[in-house]
């Protein structure tokens, strides 16, 4: 796992199908994502999320749109995405982040694992960064892969 | 989040995000204070390239230097790798959130599609009861 990713992981007791759903559907991202969504779940297809003011978002002035363009969608197995590309330009490794999701069929239901890397690209640009950080903002709890494993516990030791 | 906060974070960001870097600081932080040349014998690399990641690390604050006679020691910063850790950390903090909504969402859209069966089947069973008597 690169060092500018993040990987995280749930347990859903729901079938593959019903959790694709969930998360390829514009009127159901925009029930756990953003406040509106055009997405199409068709690899190569660009769309945008929207975040109202007074949304999910919090409080913001104005709409905040984010590009999105589809890059894999295995249905019921894997679905992938870059956003945050700048407005108008193809997203790639120097100006998006990637996020890869997948669907594991369990016993249980399904097992989905998100995996958001290239957070260092978008994070370049001042402004996009600061709408990024504010986007991000909200209940800043511990927690990451082994990233923030190895930064908490070394810090803390090196407090001592 | 101003501007000047946020280039700090990025620049913060880029710091830790390299795998040497961190190997640096991890040996650091187990040395407690350490030379250039010190850290380049337990690293698989030179300490020219020791010395140049020293100066990232310093450079945003997450180790410090000291002059001792000849040599500078050098030492982490816990501050500062506070404020990294926090920096990851609401990236993931935003996703775990997501998910859970994820599974809060598709575990109704489940329960629903239960009910609807259970139901169809019931109507099913109410038929052949119908063509039994």
């Amino acid at each position: 796992m690169a060092a500018d990713s993040i990987e995280r992981e749930i347990l859903i007791e729901a079938s593959p199908e019903v959790v694709w759903g969930v998360i390829t559907e514009p009127e159901q991202i925009s029930r756990w994502f953003s406040d509106e969504a055009e997405v199409e779940g068709r690899a190569g297809a660009d769309g945008a999320l929207t975040w109202k003011p007074g949304g999910r978002g919090g409080e913001k002035e104005l709409d905040v749109i984010v590009p999105i363009r589809v890059v894999d969608a295995e249905p019921f197995r894997r679905f992938s995405f870059r956003w945050n590309h700048p407005e108008g330009s193809a997203p790639d490794e120097s100006n998006s982040a990637l996020v890869e999701f997948s669907l594991i069929e369990e016993a249980d239901g399904t097992r989905l694992r998100v995996i958001e890397s290239g957070i260092d690209a978008v994070t370049h640009d001042e402004e996009d960064k600061a709408r990024y950080l504010e986007d991000h903002e909200h209940g800043w709890e511990k927690h990451l892969g082994e990233m923030l494993d190895y930064v908490a516990s070394k810090s803390h030791g090196a407090t001592r | 989040m101003t501007a000047v906060a946020v280039a700090e974070d990025d620049a913060l960001w880029a710091a830790v995000a390299d795998p040497t870097r961190r190997r640096v600081l991890d040996s650091l932080l187990e040395h407690g204070e350490a030379t250039t040349t010190t850290l380049a014998e337990g690293l698989p690399v030179t300490r020219q390239a020791v010395a140049k990641h020293l100066a990232v690390l310093n450079r945003v604050g997450l180790v410090a230097g000291r002059r001792r006679g000849r040599e500078v020691r050098y030492a982490v910063q816990p501050e500062r790798l506070d404020d990294a850790a926090e920096a990851m950390a609401r990236v993931a903090a935003q996703w775990d959130r997501r998910l859970a909504r994820i599974k809060r969402l598709a575990e109704s859209v489940q329960a629903e599609a239960e009910i609807n069966f259970q139901h169809q089947q019931g109507e099913c069973n109410d038929r052949s009861q119908d063509w039994n008597s």
